[in-house]
């Protein structure tokens, strides 16, 4: 969950939920590149033709409701989105995210402030998000520092290996 | 100060003598949950953490659940590593068709859960076993395959709201209604990231069945567990059951919670959780008559031998209406045997529906029963968003079990007095 992303901004709703970002009728596909042209096709059948990767997926409240799946989470990640800022996200998929390094970002007046197809900068290390296209600025609420060095040692694998003395 | 029965959990298991909401500990697993698809997700993921043996094959639990018997071949591939891995890692309580059910009926069914334990699992509905008392909660692959591997977790302690029910359910209103209106009330994330302690005189005169019901769903307020701390009707439940020692916790008085909410359910009607959202809910008159294509009995909701009794003391001696298709699915195979014993199966298959070996089926759209483009299905599950259990265009509307069973009569949604 570093570096810096640049993309075009693609904005939803509250409660985006794991059936739209990667619907049951797939779940026996476990391979995340394979679910990635799938991805947001509850929502919007024609996202994942129409978005590149490096863009930016902004959502307003309760992002990933739902169902445990990683492979939401997971697919996003496969198809090389470069952040995800929500005004807030549901536990689980936060959970995710965090543990398998998908870049998120949670900060409502950014939500407010991006339309869809602004061009959008952000430092996901940072928490910086900038507008590129009105040229604002937002800081994102920043993680606990627990789970930003669960990021920093490379997601949940890492932690587990080190705390087994794998590594 | 005191805390809250969650907190005090949550404490026993990271090994301290109190937390606080919003600290992060990583706590001991008492039991850890894996469902077909979350143990297929966290096999290469066990892979590339590198151990070779589970942290206590007694404490892991395997269900095979969604996809079961095999619907397809890619689903059979799917299962076939997950069946492999859980015999060479001789886990015992490994549940596969024939002898299985639904992962969330299972646990507490075989006394695999206890009052105090803390429980992941990995599926969200794992929230269901806080109706014993316990910290339970919903995790996906990665940390699956991380406590498989540790045999610990770690939490983010949550705040709790406390729920409070007062007065006694009209009939046909059931733990499915209570938890219904809550979430109507409170919203898809009224409770996020926040313990759902759910308490009152209506809930200490409910059943344990209804009790999971209620628990169930505390994910789809976003929650992260839902708890209900142990009495006399726990007790009586658990008692020949367990398979562990168990404790019993409950809330200090002046424990901290970040909501209370109080209901009185004594005029309570019937609710219904209409399209595309749980939180979406009124009273089963405000969609009565709405024509169905199909009803959906089951689920870690409401596919409980309760649930089937009750919509079989009222499809008894009547048929399912003709342009309705009926699908029942016992949770587990113990509630098939006790449903197939006590007649009840014979009254679904006489009425003309259709009764299926346990499995989770409809309810997240991948087998048993997927809707086309348009149809309307009434259903005892969790959830309705859109595209949930087939076409993104058809539409599930969530009830309990006696207005699933009257509406398969009538062909439209109905109240059980009705018929």
């Amino acid at each position: 969950m570093t570096g810096r992303v640049v993309g075009r901004a693609w904005t939803f709703g509250d409660d985006v939920n794991t059936d739209a970002i990667t619907p049951g009728k797939y779940l026996t596909i476990r391979d995340p590149a394979q679910l990635a042209p799938h991805v947001m096709e509850g929502v919007d059948p024609e996202f994942a033709r129409k978005a590149q990767p490096g863009d930016l997926l902004v959502a307003g409240k309760n992002f990933g409701c739902g169902s445990s799946r990683e492979t939401a989470p997971a697919a996003l990640k496969a198809f090389g989105l470069g952040c995800v800022i929500a005004t807030s996200f549901a536990r689980i998929f936060l959970r995710n995210a965090v543990n398998i390094g998908l870049p998120i970002l949670e900060c409502p007046a950014a939500v407010q402030g991006i339309r869809d197809g602004d061009t959008i900068e952000v430092d996901v290390t940072a928490g910086r998000i900038v507008n590129r296209t009105t040229e604002v600025t937002f800081e994102a609420t920043p993680f606990p520092p627990f789970m930003q060095e669960l990021m920093a040692a490379g997601g949940l694998v890492a932690f587990t290996r080190r705390r087994l003395g794998l590594d | 100060m005191g805390m809250t029965i969650t907190e005090k959990i949550l404490a026993a298991h990271a090994g301290k003598a109190g937390v606080e909401p919003g600290e992060f500990v990583i706590a001991k697993v008492d039991v850890v949950m894996g469902n077909d698809g979350s143990t297929a997700g966290a096999l290469p993921v066990w892979r590339q953490i590198g151990v070779e043996r589970v942290f206590d094959p007694d404490r892991v639990v395997i269900v095979l659940d969604h996809f079961v018997p095999n619907k397809d071949i890619q689903a059979a591939n799917l299962l076939a590593p997950v069946r492999k891995w859980a015999r060479a890692q001789g886990i015992r309580h490994f549940f596969d068709e024939g002898r299985t059910g639904i992962a969330h009926i299972i646990l507490p069914e075989q006394g695999l859960v206890g009052p105090g334990d803390l429980m992941v699992g990995g599926d969200s509905h794992s929230c269901t076993n806080g109706a014993l008392g316990a910290f339970a909660t919903g995790v996906g692959s990665t940390d699956l395959a991380s406590v498989l591997a540790l045999g610990e977790v770690w939490l983010k302690v949550p705040a709790s709201q406390r729920f409070v029910y007062h007065g006694t359910p009209p009939r046909w209103v059931m733990g499915k209604d209570l938890i219904l209106a809550t979430i109507g009330r409170i919203g898809l994330d009224g409770a996020r990231y926040q313990a759902m302690e759910f308490t009152g005189p209506t809930i200490a005169a409910l059943s344990m069945s209804e009790r999971l019901t209620m628990c169930n769903m505390a994910i789809e307020a976003g929650g992260k567990s839902g708890i209900i701390a142990p009495d006399e009707v726990t007790l009586a439940y658990v008692r020949g059951r367990a398979k562990r020692g168990f404790s019993c916790y409950a809330s200090d008085p002046d424990a901290r919670y970040a909501a209370i909410h109080e209901f009185d359910v004594s005029g309570l009607r019937p609710q219904v959780a209409k399209p595309f959202s749980p939180d979406n809910v009124g009273p089963v008159d405000e969609v009565a008559g709405t024509p169905l294509d199909q009803v959906f009995l089951g689920s870690c909701t409401n596919g409980k031998l309760e649930d089937l009794r009750i919509a079989a003391g009222i499809l008894r001696g009547k048929k399912v209406h003709p342009d309705t298709r009926l699908i029942v699915i016992p949770a587990s195979q113990w509630i098939y045997l006790q449903a197939l014993r006590e007649g009840l199966l014979e009254v679904f298959a006489e009425a003309g529906g259709a009764v299926s070996t346990p499995t989770c089926g409809a309810c997240f759209g991948g087998h048993m029963g997927i809707l086309g483009a348009d149809e309307v299905c009434l259903s005892t599950t969790n959830r309705n968003f859109v595209g949930r259990m087939g076409h993104p265009t058809a539409k599930v509307y969530l009830a309990n079990p006696a207005v699933a069973a009257a509406s398969a009569v009538k062909g439209a949604i109905a109240s059980p007095d009705e018929v």
